[in-house]
């Protein structure tokens, strides 16, 4: 199966979600004139706030309901042709039973509704999926310290799953969570065969060829698609909040771990790739890596056991 | 015996200065990028002021704000009070030729002195002062005579050492420089073109004839950036000195950051409920 994604990494006007939403439909729009045939399109963490918010979480955060359907009149205010689909995995801050989080939602979007879609004529084509949420992501791994504080403003979420999208098992991780190794090993060891990763990522650090955090990066995500041979998404955020300015790099990699594209790190822009995943199997065979793994997984539960035993 | 070849990591030298190394290039573009979004994006401005003493700081702000606006939206002011020296005001001239901004001169000694009547025990230390806090009066009022935003120039070291005006150098609402160290600005200025002749002056407040900031401090520049950039990555100054730095010099740097965390902070404002402003109700500046 071939998928078309396209990351969108845009500058967010700092809190303002309403504003921030009718530029996605924008974007919807863009989309649907210069690159209609675009599957699954990817956008970074907190897409529609700003990362930096602090209390103001509270003002912008929203249940996944609200915000999927927000997502979806917005699609189908800006999207003309009534067979128009599009999954969409995009960053939010959450508001769930009283709690806040920093969450991702993966959706698919149709041009029209059910009642709208009975009533078409026999020759115009329908959304071959129906609308509606797949998943939502907790961001795991709260980064709270230096200039991160999140665990004094949101919880953290307790899962990491694999879930079927209609372009095959994947799964969601947010910025930090990839930063431990072991979060992109369950997600694989799930059977996600892509990792969407959403990311807020503040430069620092001057002194290499790239900037510090960026050549982090560049070490993690061909090292995660290498190892578990599955494709990685990465979305990043630009633009500054505060003196903070977020480096972008939105990009691509094969389950060889080579980069297929990365997009700039300073500017707004759409990063385009296709995805094949038969390429998952095909890189498999040559380095079973997962597969070891899972033999040994009985093994490895019983170190990580061991461990967890004695720091009590 | 037949012997391995030895393959060793170099020693630590305290005299290299190979931590404060910065990719010119990308930082520029970087910088440029913060200019353009904090200044025109988020603020709603086209034009900039900012306060040219003919020294580095300002001049590499100068350079940097002309690729980020365009020379034609960047205003420079020369603030001179009747002591400043001569030179000063001929390197500010010279940023401007070579930017290609717009150039004003504001003579502050008239309003300095005026007040100064009132004070005439005034010491240099307040006199220094008074002409700082002046220079921003006239640096904020010509920005809202030029519906511009003023821009600020102090670097990391100065910020560390509280070697500034509170509340004066410190107030423009943007600063590019607020996170390099001296010797990390005089790379940046080389690097983005900025007159050799300023670039390698002794750098100086030229509040007082014949002051340079290195005599003020009692160490050079470069040797104080060694020291601050471990001091702020949690090093001891047993481990500094155990690493090969003067132990005088290691205690001179600490004296100066530890006493003057207050200038790097707004004003201490007693906390009396649980909504107290940047206590509890939390919110960033760009919000």
């Amino acid at each position: 199966m071939k998928i078309n994604v396209a990351m969108a990494q845009m500058k967010p006007r700092k809190g303002d979600y309403a504003a921030n939403l009718q530029r996605l439909g924008d974007l919807f729009e863009q989309l649907e004139e210069d690159a209609p045939d675009t599957q699954v399109l990817v956008l970074p963490e907190t897409a529609l706030t700003g990362y930096f918010l602090q209390g103001g979480v509270r003002d912008v955060a929203l249940p996944r309901e609200r915000f999927f359907a927000d997502l979806l009149r917005t699609y189908r205010d800006r999207v003309s042709r009534p067979d128009a689909a599009l999954d969409i995995c995009i960053g939010f801050y959450e508001l769930d039973d009283g709690k806040y989080y920093n969450s991702a939602l993966y959706a698919t979007l149709t041009a029209c509704d059910p009642e709208t879609e009975a009533a078409l004529p026999p020759n115009v084509p329908a959304p071959p999926t129906a609308a509606g949420i797949r998943h939502v992501h907790r961001k795991f791994f709260l980064p709270t310290y230096g200039v991160f504080d999140e665990k004094r403003f949101v919880s953290r979420g307790r899962n990491i799953d694999a879930f079927t999208s209609r372009f095959g098992t994947v799964a969601v991780l947010i910025c930090e969570d990839v930063w431990h190794s072991i979060t992109a090993t369950i997600a694989a060891l799930k059977g996600a065969q892509v990792l969407y990763i959403l990311s807020a990522s503040p430069g620092r650090e001057f002194s290499g060829h790239h900037l510090g955090n960026v050549t982090r990066w560049n070490v993690l995500l061909p090292g995660i698609a290498d190892e578990h041979n599955i494709w990685v998404v990465y979305a990043g955020l630009v633009g500054f909040e505060g003196g903070k300015g977020f480096t972008g790099s939105s990009q691509v990699i094969d389950p060889w771990g080579n980069t297929r594209v990365v997009g700039p790190v300073i500017e707004e822009c759409l990063v385009r790739a296709t995805i094949d995943l038969e390429d998952v199997a095909t890189a498999r065979a040559a380095s079973p890596l997962l597969a070891d793994l899972e033999a040994a997984l009985g093994d490895v539960m019983m170190e990580l056991e061991e461990v967890v035993r004695n720091r009590r | 015996m037949n012997r391995l070849p030895m393959v060793c990591a170099p020693p630590f030298d305290p005299d290299s200065d190979e931590n404060l190394r910065v990719n010119e290039p990308l930082l520029t573009e970087w910088l440029v990028a913060f200019l353009r979004d904090e200044i025109i994006r988020r603020r709603g401005f086209r034009k900039a002021v900012l306060g040219i003493s003919g020294g580095v700081d300002s001049s590499l702000v100068a350079f940097l704000l002309a690729r980020a606006l365009g020379p034609e939206n960047v205003h420079g002011f020369r603030m001179p009070y009747r002591t400043s020296s001569r030179e000063s005001l001929e390197h500010a001239a010279l940023v401007a030729e070579v930017t290609g901004i717009h150039m004003h001169t504001i003579d502050i000694t008239e309003a300095v002195d005026g007040y100064l009547r009132f004070a005439p025990d005034a010491d240099d230390r307040r006199r220094g002062n008074v002409m700082a806090r002046m220079r921003m009066i006239v640096l904020f009022d010509q920005s809202q005579r030029l519906g511009t935003l003023p821009v600020g120039t102090g670097n990391k070291t100065e910020r560390l050492f509280g070697y500034f005006t509170w509340h004066a150098d410190d107030s423009p609402p943007v600063n590019p420089l607020g996170d390099l160290f001296k010797t990390q600005v005089w790379a940046l200025a080389r690097y983005v073109g900025v007159p050799e002749v300023i670039v390698n002056k002794p750098a100086s407040a030229d509040l007082i004839v014949g002051q340079t900031d290195e005599s003020d401090f009692g160490i050079s520049y470069p040797k104080a950036d060694r020291i601050l950039f471990y001091l702020l990555r949690g090093y001891t100054v047993a481990r500094l000195v155990e690493m090969g730095f003067a132990e005088h010099e290691v205690a001179l740097v600490k004296k100066r950051l530890d006493s003057t965390h207050w200038k790097r902070h707004l004003p201490t404002t007693a906390m009396l409920s649980t909504t107290a402003i940047n206590e509890y109700y939390l919110r960033p500046v760009d919000y």
